[in-house]
């Protein structure tokens, strides 16, 4: 992708996210939501090299995830409405989702539970030998799951084709990451599962491009599993209702000069600026598009709600 | 013709049948490969089917049901095994939040075709951590399929069912009966899942059992045929899906009903037997609902004080004198 793809890419997530943010302070989207905004070159940056047959799993912080690997606006929107969505019915909402159309094993409510699911898909890929992969995403808090070890080992010994991205946004839900682990970078683990690791800056999307390119082609290839860390800030809490009277002052306006969006701008001469702002542009309206099409979805029929449970 | 099997070979004949079958099912676990399996349920399959097919997994049971899972929803048919039902625990979140919901919370849009085999129950010696009847946490649990065979021929054909099924299904089996061996019906089709079996006929008195519980009721039965009480035996097989018209018609017919299980008393699945006798079967009754169980403490490993909590066939005969001249 070249640079104002990218940036179209990275503002449809982060558009999407204060739309969201919108919609649920005037009571249209029930239930808690976990946003992404700050962090969106890492799922692009990831999903940028990936093949329609690879799968991507994400945690509740996965409304990026899903948008890069293109699961329809609309249809995101129409979920955590509570709408009978196409992708999961109305089941799921914001925390839970998934897109079985696009390979998107979906997000996980359960703090690394996604892990051991991705190496399942690793399975199958490697079962069936055409070379597909499987990227899962995680926080940085997740390092401390039981789950995540597992699974890491698990693919590592059985040289899954599987992807690990752990974004760092440095909290571990409302606390520091530092205060919950003794090592400096999270990416040190990988050597204790005998696989790569490496760090990037996950609020540069080539930088994680070319991270993800080697992680996920040497799965492809064969050679296993790997550990990609990509160190990023939240520009947000870590839930809608989330005060943040944790984070230092001056923290979040600080961020705000270095998040992936910011970065494009303060490099921009005039002529990608205004092209910037013509992509903007194009994206409110893609935005308002999504919120009236997933307004038209209709809500869940209560007569289904024992639909589903078995075959 | 059938053939003459213990109930651990006919794990074995299944499990080799499920492999030969399709080439999407995949066996995995702890030692169940190259050591062909702790009790030998596996015995032979790494050597005839390779490790592309069945492999050992580590000490993992969260990382491999979560792989099992992973595996299910993109197309293929895995079996999963647990070696002790009570390591299940430590999986829970796995069996529970990701297997169970995954078909529901996506609208259908997902499947989660897997099998998870386990073994479980009491054994001599064995300590509270080797001993659990997990049944009634697994059937609580919307999403998921339950069947625990008692016999031989049932430990072959449930486990074929159960493979060819597109929910997630736990069998457990039940350790105790590994070595008891019984005519298997190897020429017979898959059996579509689920139905309760009535094994004596007898119109004084129901008993429901399941799992170790089955021949124990068998026993008691014929205990108390000798002293004029004719009790009808149902093997209930399945816990989900529920056979409960199977019971119902019989508590119908006898109106008394004895549900036995080794799990625990309080929460067991004999509660909800007990709770639908008393709600679809009440004007048929004739004496109160009674269960055998094990009196609600952890599982000692003393086999002199196992023997003070393991229920028996003679707990099943008292309770069901108690219940006849109630």
């Amino acid at each position: 992708m070249d640079l104002p793809d990218t940036y179209r890419a990275m503002a449809r997530i982060r558009r999407f996210e204060e739309r969201l943010m919108a919609l649920k302070e005037s009571g249209e989207i029930p239930g808690s939501i976990h946003l992404c905004n700050g962090q969106e070159a890492i799922p692009v940056g990831a999903c940028g090299v990936l093949r329609e047959d690879d799968y991507v799993s994400a945690t509740y912080r996965g409304h990026g995830w899903a948008i890069a690997r293109g699961v329809g606006l609309a249809a995101l929107f129409a979920e955590m409405m509570g709408r009978d969505s196409p992708i999961s019915g109305g089941r799921a909402a914001s925390p839970y989702l998934s897109d079985a159309s696009r390979n998107f094993i979906g997000e996980n409510s359960i703090v690394g539970a996604g892990v051991p699911i991705a190496a399942g898909a690793a399975l199958t890929a490697k079962h069936r030998g055409h070379g597909a992969v499987s990227v899962v995403s995680i926080g940085d808090g997740a390092m401390n799951q039981g789950n995540v070890h597992e699974a890491l080992n698990l693919a590592a010994v059985l040289d899954l084709p599987m992807v690990l991205v752990v974004e760092n946004n440095v909290y571990s839900e409302m606390s520091r990451i530092e205060d919950m682990v003794r090592v400096h970078r999270l990416s040190e683990r990988a050597a204790g599962y005998g696989i790569p690791g490496t760090v990037v800056d996950g609020n540069d999307v080539d930088a994680v491009t070319a991270a993800m390119a080697q992680a996920v082609g040497r799965a492809r290839e064969g050679s296993g599993p790997s550990l990609v860390e990509a160190m990023t800030e939240r520009l947000v809490g870590h839930y809608s209702g989330d005060a943040q009277q944790y984070r230092p002052a001056g923290e979040v306006a600080a961020a705000k000069e270095r998040e992936p969006l910011a970065r494009i701008r303060q490099a921009a001469d005039a002529e990608l600026t205004a092209r910037l702002d013509t992509i903007e542009a194009e994206i409110a309206a893609e935005i308002d598009a999504a919120v009236t099409a997933a307004r038209a979805i209709p809500f869940p029929d209560p007569a289904t709600v024992t639909e589903h449970v078995h075959a | 013709m059938p053939e003459s099997m213990r109930y651990i070979q006919a794990v074995n004949a299944a499990l080799t049948w499920a492999l030969d079958s399709r080439d999407d099912t995949v066996y995995f676990g702890e030692d169940v490969a190259i050591p062909n399996g702790p009790f030998g349920a596996t015995k032979g399959l790494h050597k005839r089917f390779g490790a592309g097919r069945i492999f050992d997994t580590p000490i993992s049971e969260t990382g491999f049901l979560g792989m099992a899972l992973g595996a299910a929803m993109t197309g293929m048919r895995p079996i999963a095994e647990i070696m002790y039902a009570d390591f299940a625990f430590v999986a829970m979140d796995q069996i529970v939040n990701q297997i169970a919901n995954i078909r529901y919370s996506s609208g259908g849009r997902w499947k989660a075709p897997l099998v998870i085999r386990m073994q479980q129950g009491y054994s001599p010696g064995a300590c509270a951590q080797h001993s659990h009847s997990p049944e009634a946490y697994f059937a609580h649990t919307p999403g998921l399929r339950l069947a625990l065979p008692a016999t031989a021929d049932d430990a072959y054909q449930m486990l074929r069912t159960a493979v060819t099924v597109d929910d997630p299904v736990i069998v457990a089996e039940a350790r105790m009966l590994y070595p008891i061996a019984g005519e298997v019906r190897t020429d017979v089709p898959v059996e579509p899942m689920g139905g309760a079996r009535v094994l004596r006929e007898g119109p004084d008195v129901t008993v429901v059992a399941w799992s170790r519980m089955v021949p124990a009721a068998l026993e008691a039965a014929e205990t108390l045929a000798a002293e004029g009480i004719r009790a009808e035996v149902i093997d209930l097989r399945w816990l989900n899906p529920l056979d409960f018209e199977t019971v119902g018609a019989s508590v119908s017919k006898t109106g008394r009903l004895v549900v036995a299980h080794e799990a625990n008393l309080t929460g067991g699945f004999g509660a909800e037997i007990a709770a639908r006798v008393a709600d679809e079967c009440f004007e048929d009754l004739r004496s109160p609902v009674a269960r055998v169980a094990a009196p609600d403490v952890p599982m000692p490993a003393a086999p002199v004080l196992q023997q003070a909590v393991v229920p028996e066939a003679v707990h099943v005969a008292d309770t069901v004198r108690r219940t006849v001249h109630w």
